[in-house]
């Protein structure tokens, strides 16, 4: 095991523990905004410590330009989307809870 | 014609780092499918400063570079507040200033608030933008105005 595949496996665990707890605020925010922000753990950090796990494995090759690209969209899109799922939210009436009165 | 040159770039190095065969005929398609989505394009009339923001690229990196550091921040914020449960968040939403003189300059505002988790913009408009905040530092930090002073930096 050399000392890329050992840094390669950290970043993987960091990054696994990220998508984990976005899914975790997903489950226990109580609403559709609140839970976007959740959400946003997945597709920012998450998915670039996991690709950059994976830039190591792959090494200086065409897969590391792809990874590359791959990741290059997912930051071009990810806040796109969310923008663009936060206005629907928001047009369709649905009123964001505010401040400490969302304890169930 | 700079954007032109720069779609073209872009396209062959895409083209060219998804393919990974460089024979004569592979290559052949390659040249003509570039044709083809620079004639789209052109059609569509979008090959502009808006999708090739040229005058940007000497500036992007550092500013890139400080959002990360924001981005890694925010996501260990949020990541707390996650396990923590939902008495940790204290969710605000308000209208935030955006004194950016161009619409790239209100897009790259807008999706930078979006790329760091605890913050999101959720209506964008001429002179303000309505953003939904986990928490009310998070809000705080986005009016003392740091990024929005860094984007207009971008645009001059």
């Amino acid at each position: 095991m050399d000392v890329y595949e050992l840094l390669s496996a950290i970043l993987l665990a960091i990054g696994s523990f990220l998508l984990l707890s976005g899914g975790i605020g997903v489950l226990r925010f109580p609403d559709v905004y609140s839970r976007m922000h959740a959400a946003g753990i997945t597709d920012t950090l998450g998915a670039c410590l996991i690709l950059l796990a994976l830039m190591l494995l792959a090494g200086l090759s065409l897969v590391m330009v792809k990874l590359l690209m791959i990741l290059a969209f997912l930051l071009i899109t990810g806040p796109t989307s969310s923008h663009a799922l936060g206005k629907a939210a928001w047009k369709s009436g649905v009123k964001p809870l505010m401040g400490k009165a969302l304890n169930r | 014609m700079r954007h032109t040159a720069s779609v073209t770039l872009v396209l062959a190095a895409i083209w060219l780092g998804n393919s990974g065969h460089y024979d004569a005929l592979l290559l052949s398609f390659g040249v003509v499918s570039i044709a083809l989505v620079l004639w789209i394009t052109h059609r569509m009339d979008v090959v502009d400063h808006e999708s090739q923001p040229l005058h940007l690229t000497t500036k992007l990196p550092a500013y890139y570079f400080w959002l990360f550091k924001k981005i890694v921040a925010s996501n260990i914020d949020v990541m707390i507040r996650a396990w923590r449960g939902p008495s940790s968040i204290s969710p605000q939403f308000e209208r935030v200033p955006a004194p950016q003189k161009t619409d790239i300059g209100r897009v790259i505002y807008a999706n930078s608030i979006n790329l760091t988790p605890g913050t999101l913009s959720v209506v964008v408009e001429d002179d303000y933008i309505l953003v939904h905040s986990l928490s009310s530092d998070g809000m705080a930090e986005l009016k003392s105005g740091e990024m929005s002073r860094r984007v207009c930096g971008l645009e001059e």
